[in-house]
């Protein structure tokens, strides 16, 4: 019982933070219908982000928090102006494949700057640990959760209470009618863009305090995709369950059945949605009347 | 005095030519007809007015209420929403999975002020603005007798109300001049004849300069001052209904006896 309680703390808290890269993911989804290959690499951007402010220079790990977010949006916004925006009118795949290159070159300048080997900082989560029962858990893993539940609460209220966030719905209902309502679409891919960083960088710094700061974490980014599909592309109550179902599962067959497992589970599940709910278990249903 | 001048637009795919020289004003205050066959470019020049077409040639001016003039053909399709054109659409573009208040609400956007802080944290000020939009378009609702759809989903009303909601949007923007592109299109007699007179009332009661595309042409006759015919992407005839009617060359576009000949 105590060994289930631990699997369910560890599956959670990387589930959350799946959950961040993959609502990032979802925002330019639905804003752009683009499916963006590089939400693993901002993850794994954050990561370095935050070793690099607090372990290199030092700051605070409060400001060292809020400079992190501020270069991801920084990074995410240059991508988005100097190379995506001009493809806007293009076929979807282009800007896809861009994306691609993209991730490729955003990992190449993590390499190129901090180097291949891990690197480790005094985390800023809390080291101790927590007993409940018979379980022990880490603080760290613990604090993580709600700290992801919340930046994904804020995240839905956008959606629901803001004007780009209402524009962005709107976008994505229909392109053609929101032109012509007076949104402007470069803004609100901006703004998409930067939250989808934002929100990667916040999952990225919680994983370097889970887990540290290595190369390996883009292979982490790339659970993005099983969470996605599970949950539903264009749904962020589904990259909030995909992702905490994703968790879980890896948690578990990692816990129980073996090490190794773990890490085909996600992309099992992957294959077994597309083959029997192509759209997610959130994901509009795209029915064509002919 | 002119509202829109369009001034020798040319608009191309490819080969094919959409517009070609035409030029054409849209007088202040009327209700001006765009008439002509399938495939004449009406829906074109709506698509350069409010930008989703860019000319290849040609200019658009729009004269703002101070007086000052905007060259539509320059700007892109949310700033020209901004100037107060707003537009309707052939094939019904609504947000489908919105009630028909969020719908219209969204035609408030442009008057909306505040990014993503002030919005979010629901400040008082946001909240006073949020109260008087709403006022604004339970206006609309009123005068376009939408009360007992307000809460609806769009996606599921009846074909007609989606017009009526298309509209309604239209108008919640506080446009100063509404572009209609076929609002009766497949409508029974019923709901034309009601379709016609909300817009006779937009153009009368509100003072908005309505431009129109439509097939049915007693409508036509019936609410415009003035009509324009496009074939082929040019200007064949302009005047008022009556006159219209009896121009050989409207005639001709319509029947098509002298196409040959024309070309």
């Amino acid at each position: 019982m105590d060994i289930f309680l631990q699997l369910t703390v560890s599956g959670l808290s990387t589930g959350m933070i799946y959950a961040l890269a993959a609502a990032g993911f979802v925002v330019i989804y639905k804003a752009s219908d683009v499916i963006n290959f590089t939400q693993g690499d901002l993850l794994l951007l954050g990561t370095y982000l935050i070793f690099f402010a607090i372990g290199q220079i030092g700051l605070p790990w409060s400001l060292g928090v809020l400079v992190t977010v501020l270069l991801a949006v920084a990074v995410a916004l240059a991508i988005e102006r100097l190379v995506l925006r001009p493809l806007i009118g293009e076929p979807i795949i282009s800007m896809i494949m861009v994306t691609i290159g993209l991730s490729s070159i955003l990992r190449g300048l993590v390499n190129a700057i901090w180097g291949p080997a891990p690197r480790s900082f005094d985390s800023f989560l809390p080291e101790g640990s927590v007993v409940v029962g018979p379980a022990v858990l880490s603080s760290g893993r613990l604090l993580s959760i709600p700290i992801a539940l919340a930046v994904l609460a804020a995240l839905g209220l956008f959606f629901r209470h803001t004007r780009d966030g209402i524009a962005m719905r709107a976008i994505a209902d229909d392109q053609q009618a929101a032109l012509s309502m007076g949104i402007s679409i470069p803004r609100v891919f901006g703004v998409a863009w930067a939250l989808a960083a934002a929100s990667a960088a916040i999952g990225g710094i919680m994983l370097a305090g889970v887990v540290g700061v290595s190369p390996n974490v883009a292979s982490i980014g790339l659970r993005v995709f099983p969470v996605v599909i599970l949950g539903g592309l264009d749904s962020i109550k589904g990259a909030v369950i995909g992702g905490a179902i994703i968790g879980l599962l890896e948690a578990y067959t990692g816990g129980y059945v073996g090490h190794g497992l773990n890490l085909v589970v996600p992309y099992g599940v992957l294959i077994l949605v597309l083959m029997v709910r192509p759209y997610g278990l959130f994901g509009k249903e795209i029915i064509e009347r002919v | 005095m002119p509202i829109l001048e369009l001034d020798d637009l040319s608009l191309r795919f490819g080969g094919v030519t959409a517009l070609s020289g035409l030029t054409m004003e849209v007088r202040k205050g009327e209700l001006l007809a765009l008439i002509g066959p399938n495939g004449a470019g009406k829906t074109s020049v709506l698509n350069c007015i409010s930008g989703l077409y860019r000319a290849q040639d040609g200019t658009i001016a729009l004269t703002a209420a101070d007086g000052t003039r905007h060259p539509l053909h320059r700007l892109p399709p949310h700033r020209i929403a901004a100037l107060g054109v707003a537009r309707t659409f052939q094939n019904i573009e609504l947000f489908k999975h919105m009630t028909v208040l969020e719908n219209l609400m969204l035609g408030r956007h442009v008057h909306m002020k505040g990014g993503v802080l002030s919005g979010g944290l629901y400040l008082g000020r946001q909240r006073r603005a949020e109260i008087e939009h709403r006022r604004h378009v339970e206006e609309v609702i009123d005068f376009m007798n939408l009360e007992p759809l307000r809460s609806r989903e769009v996606g599921n009303l009846a074909y007609g109300n989606q017009r009526l909601v298309e509209m309604a949007r239209a108008l919640a923007l506080d446009p100063a001049i509404l572009l209609l592109d076929e609002p009766t299109a497949g409508m029974n007699a019923e709901e034309k004849e009601s379709m016609a007179r909300f817009i006779l009332d937009v153009h009368e009661e509100r003072g908005i300069t309505v431009v129109v595309i439509d097939h049915d042409i007693d409508v036509i006759m019936d609410i415009s001052d003035r009509v324009v015919v496009l074939d082929f992407g040019r200007k064949i005839a302009e005047g008022p209904p009556e006159e219209v009617r009896g121009d050989a060359a409207v005639i001709d576009a319509y029947l098509g006896r002298a196409r040959g000949d024309v070309a």
